[in-house]
This record gives structure tokens, C-alpha cells and sequence, in this order.
């Protein structure tokens, strides 16, 4: 494809702004808003607003909590395994992902902040030096935790930065006035000089090789939280994978979502074509039947087990007052995606999209199941409670599905969706080794004495 | 007075033989700046600046985020003695996780800083660039005195040659 119109195609959205694009702005905007007013009487009055009650301390923002950080495994993880393993499709999929990381762990991060419910004390947990004498337990999951997603935010960051700067200075090229400034400043003086693509290619590739146990330890001390308690069904050592595998199956369902989006409102059709949904559904697939499994290894080790406090949760989440949202999640995460992504004639763009959003929803539900009946169902019957979510708790969580759609649009108006030279350099013709190269090769094959 | 002298090149083939011309009028490798708006791997004149140590800086960066992990946890943890769960002092294996992260976090904020030094950024006004390059063309100068023989050599292939 032409280098110019490539380059056109995919500055569009940033140097032209519609009508539309204003006024879905001011929609998400409202929502925003819509849960700092939540967020807002919720300091005024209390967490008493919320449904919080003995013995379910922890419910609907410790679900959005460990839904966003899963969400945010779509990108870097996906990115740097692609990266790593130079799957050539992964082009225009990558900077999507990316954002998707940064943009869910902002979120996700918020909610142990908010639910403290007094935020301002939240750099008690930061380790310096202080008046009080006292420092972070770190025999404490949520320090990991603090540790972790500090970790992950700051090198996803990176991550998605550092492969934009090439793009930063194009678009500085490409613009006049205080726009040239500002992506002036932020393409820090790029210019592309052989020495400038290899070091920024070496930085990715050890980037990548160092976020992928960043990204599984997150999600594996997200999952400590819980385990780390004794809690019916929580005190399991399969809630590391288990809770790793959700958050990769939700990530790439996002993913799938967001680039259907973009490829529908920026008009890249011509970048993102059916084979990209199509891999990224069979990963879908993939990660819906070692879900699959994960379930059906914990339901199974629970009920032959038959400890009594467990199957109090066990049989209240399969026939009891949890039942409907636990056949839904499993409606929802293998009974509706199965079907479209293993056949190949439903495994079209609109195919993974519904499989897509089944999932969100099924993840979603998975995510308050683990933590609530849990919480409701202790080990003493007499401390058995009931929980029923509130306004304000169902506005803020609403609220954060819209602070995504703004900041995705935000960035998409701001920063090409898809990284531009990497797109070009998948358009170069395959390279023919050279006589050194060859015979390289054939010595891997020649038998060692 | 001009002090470098360049031409824009529309393919990398031409630009690949810009600089085969340069190097056969004694311009040493390392005076020749090639510039482009992607990689060309599969050219040689992309095969220079190619060898780094930044897998090794890396690797000594996260070296210095174990040790800052280790008397981060220590010293706190000895200065605010906490009795956790018959746990001790120094509990090694939640430690671990805390070592974990800080060896990652200083070996990918290592690696960032690394890549921008040495990739020269940022800078405030690039020395040798023109904005054509964005358009795709490849930019091969010298930053020296404009004499005939490296415009001529420049300017072979139909290149257009400009100073600054």
C-alpha cells in the first residue's frame, strides 16, 4: 500500500473533527459525570450508601476492580506475546490493545482508592519515610497489590508510548501552529535515524519479554486477595491461573469489541480485515474452553471435596439464590461463544462481536460470583448475610463503562489507532537472506558431533 | 554557511546506493546519517549502530530494583516491627512478590531510560532532518561543507539535494 495514503488514511480522524464526534464526546462526558456525582454523595455520606453490610464487605467495587484489571490484559499481554512470537497480523492490532491496558487499569485502579471510602489516606500506602513512623505491611495482599498494578500501569505505559513516538513525529509533520508544538514536544525530537529504530526496537523487545510476567504476577496477586483469605471457595491455589485466564478471555473480548468499533466509526476496513477478528476469535475460542476447564476443575474439586462451608457456596451459586447469574455467566462465556467461534461460518466479524460482548457480560457476572455468595456464605451460618446493590454502587460502575468509551475516543482523536510504521514495515517484501544467512540456517540442521 | 548537505530518496534501493556512493568518495560509515519514517531491516544501511548493551543494562537495572526491594522491605519491616499472622518480621514469601515487581519495574524504567539516551532523545531541534522524510522519503546526508563531489554523489539517482 502507497506510504503517503497510509499515512492519510490513518491521520484522518486526527486532523478532522465531525459534529459527531463533539456530541459523543458530551455523552460520555454526562455519564463521567454521572458517577463523580455518585462518587461525590458517596463521600458526603458514607459508604452507608452503598449495599455494603456484615458480612459482604467487599461487593460491586471489588467486582469492577477485578473486572477492569482483567480488561486490562487485553493489551499489553496480547501485544508483547504477538511482539515476541512477530505474528505479522498483530500490526494494526497492537496500539488498540495497548490503550485498552492503560485506560482499563486507570479504571480498575480507582476502585480500592474509592472503596477506602475515606480516598485521601490512600498515600498511606505509598513506603517512604513519614511522621508516623510506619510503613506499608507487606505481608498485606492489597500492598501487592499496590506493588503490582504500580508495576503494570507504569511499564504498560511505556509500552504504549515509546512504539507512538515515530507516530508523534509524523503527525508533528503533519500539523502547524500549537498542535506542531505539542506532538513536537511529544515526539522528544524524533527524527528516524538508524540508531533511533534500533534502539527503540531493542527497548520494545526487552519490554515485552519483561511485561508478560508483569502482567500474569498482576492479575495473580489480584487473585491473592482473595486466596490469601479463609474464605469458602477462596482459599484455592487455582485462583492464580484461574484469574489470569479470565483476565486474558475478557481482555481479548474487549479487544475484539473496540477494534469493530474503531474499524466501523474511523473507517479502517482496509486495516483491520476479517482475518484479524478471525485470529483474535480463535484466541477467544481458546481461552473460552481453558475457562471452560478452570470451572469445571473447581466445581469438581469443590463437590468431591464436600467440605460443608463450600458447598453452602457451591449450592447457592448453582441452585440457589445465585443461580440464575451463574447459569447466565456460563450462558454467556462457553454456551453463546462456542458455538460462533468454533464454526467457521459464524466466526465472521459480527460473529465475534456477539461472542464478544456474551463475554464481557459473562465475565462480569463470574467476577461478582467469586466475590459475593463467597462473603454471604461464611463458614458459621449464623454470620450468613444478604447483599443487594444500591444506586449509587450501580451509577459509579456504569459510570466507568463510559469514562472507557471517552477515554478510548480521547485518545483515538489525539493519537493514530493503529501504529503507522510498524503498518508500513509489514508492507516490505520478504526478505531474501543473505549467503550468511543460509548458511546459518543449514547449521542448525547439520548433525552436531 | 552550510553545514550538511543531504538528498531524499524515494526508495531504499536508491538510498542503499546514496550511501554505497558516499562511502566510495572516503565518507567514513560513521559520518553518514540515514534517516526514514520506518525501519529498513533488510538493507545494509540499516545494519549500523545495531550492536547494544541494553540487554545488559537491563539486566543490571533490575539487579538494582532486587536490591532496593530487599532493604525497602527489610529496613521498613525492622524499623515498624508488625506481628501478622505468626508470620515473621521478614516474611520471605510475601516479600517475594514485592522483589518481584520492583526487579521488573527498574528493569523496564532501565530499559526506557537507556533507549533515550541512547537514541539521542529528547532533543529540541533535530541537526539533519526534513519533514519530506514523513512522507516516505529516505534522507542520506552528511554534516559537513557542501563540496561538489558529495552533492554529485548525492544527486545521482535523481535524488534532490539540499543543504542547511
Amino acid at each position: 500500500m502507497n506510504d503517503r495514503r497510509v499515512s492519510d488514511d490513518l491521520l484522518r480522524p486526527l486532523l478532522r473533527t465531525s459534529r459527531l464526534f463533539y456530541v459523543l464526546v458530551a455523552i460520555l462526558c454526562a455519564g463521567v459525570g454521572l458517577g463523580a456525582v455518585s462518587w461525590y454523595v458517596q463521600l458526603s455520606n458514607g459508604i452507608g450508601v452503598w449495599g455494603l453490610n456484615w458480612p459482604v464487605f467487599w461487593a460491586l467495587d471489588l467486582t469492577n476492580f477485578v473486572f477492569w484489571i482483567g480488561i486490562s490484559h487485553a493489551g499489553t499481554l496480547i501485544s508483547a506475546i504477538l511482539r515476541l512470537v512477530n505474528a505479522r497480523w498483530r500490526r494494526p492490532v497492537t496500539r488498540s490493545a495497548e490503550a485498552i491496558t492503560v485506560f482499563a487499569l486507570m479504571i480498575g485502579a480507582m476502585f480500592p482508592i474509592i472503596h477506602l471510602g475515606r480516598p485521601w489516606l490512600v498515600f498511606w500506602m505509598v513506603p517512604y519515610p513519614n511522621d508516623r513512623a510506619m510503613f506499608p505491611n507487606f505481608r498485606s495482599p492489597l500492598v501487592w497489590d499496590f506493588f503490582a498494578i504500580s508495576t503494570y500501569l507504569t511499564g504498560s505505559l511505556l509500552f504504549l508510548f515509546l512504539p507512538m513516538i515515530p507516530d508523534l513525529a509524523l503527525v508533528r509533520d503533519r500539523t502547524t501552529g500549537f498542535r506542531r508544538k505539542v506532538y513536537g514536544m511529544l515526539a522528544l525530537g524524533w527524527t528516524g535515524t538508524t540508531k533511533q529504530w534500533h534502539r527503540l526496537e531493542t527497548a520494545m523487545q526487552i519490554m515485552a519479554i519483561a511485561i508478560l510476567p508483569v502482567a500474569i504476577s498482576v492479575h495473580t496477586v489480584v487473585s491473592f486477595d482473595f486466596s490469601m483469605a479463609q474464605v469458602p471457595m477462596w482459599h484455592s491455589t487455582i485462583f492464580g491461573p484461574y484469574f489470569v485466564a479470565g483476565a486474558i478471555f475478557s481482555g481479548i473480548a474487549a479487544l475484539i469489541v473496540a477494534m469493530a468499533v474503531l474499524r466501523r466509526t474511523l473507517h479502517l476496513e482496509q486495516y483491520l480485515h476479517p482475518v484479524h477478528f478471525q485470529n483474535l476469535g480463535k484466541l477467544l475460542l481458546m481461552m473460552s474452553l481453558l475457562w471452560m476447564y478452570f470451572v469445571f476443575a473447581e466445581r469438581l474439586t469443590t463437590w468431591y471435596g464436600n467440605e460443608p462451608s463450600e458447598m453452602a457456596v457451591f449450592w447457592a451459586t448453582q441452585r440457589g439464590r445465585f443461580a440464575p447469574l451463574y447459569w447466565t455467566m456460563l450462558i454467556c462465556n462457553f454456551a453463546i461463544p462456542f458455538p460462533i467461534l468454533a464454526i467457521r461460518k459464524l466466526r465472521t466479524i459480527t460473529g465475534c462481536v456477539i461472542a464478544s460482548l456474551a463475554v464481557l457480560a459473562g465475565m462480569w457476572i463470574e467476577r461478582f460470583l467469586i466475590i459475593v455468595p463467597s462473603l454471604s456464605y461464611k463458614h458459621l451460618p449464623y454470620s450468613w448475610g444478604e447483599y443487594r446493590p444500591q444506586p449509587v454502587e450501580i451509577t459509579l460502575m456504569i459510570s466507568t463503562f463510559f469514562a472507557m468509551a471517552l477515554l478510548f475516543t480521547l485518545f483515538a482523536k489525539f493519537v493514530p489507532m493503529i501504529s503507522i510504521w510498524e503498518l508500513k514495515v509489514g508492507d516490505h517484501p520478504a526478505h531474501e537472506p543473505t549467503p550468511a544467512e543460509q548458511d546459518e540456517v543449514q547449521g542448525l540442521w547439520r548433525a552436531q558431533p | 554557511m552550510t553545514r550538511a548537505v543531504y538528498g531524499l530518496y524515494r526508495d531504499p534501493d536508491a538510498a542503499q546506493r546514496a550511501v554505497g556512493r558516499l562511502h566510495a568518495i572516503g565518507v567514513p560509515d560513521r559520518e553518514i546519517t540515514v534517516i526514514s519514517n520506518q525501519p529498513y531491516e533488510e538493507y545494509d544501511f540499516s545494519k549500523r549502530d545495531k550492536s547494544t548493551w541494553m540487554y545488559w543494562i537491563a539486566g543490571v537495572g533490575g539487579s538494582l530494583g532486587l536490591a532496593f526491594g530487599i532493604w525497602l522491605t527489610a529496613a521498613t519491616q525492622r524499623a515498624w516491627p508488625l506481628a501478622t499472622g505468626g508470620m515473621p518480621d521478614i516474611a520471605p514469601w510475601p516479600t517475594l512478590v514485592v522483589l518481584f515487581e520492583l526487579t521488573m519495574l527498574f528493569a523496564i524504567l532501565t530499559t526506557v531510560v537507556t533507549m533515550l539516551v541512547t537514541a539521542g532523545l529528547p532533543r529540541r531541534r533535530p541537526r539533519l532532518y526534513d519533514p519530506q522524510v514523513s512522507d516516505g522519503y529516505i534522507l542520506v546526508g552528511v554534516e559537513r561543507e557542501a563540496a561538489d563531489e558529495l552533492r554529485r554523489a548525492l544527486s545521482a539517482d535523481g535524488a534532490e539535494v539540499r543543504t542547511k
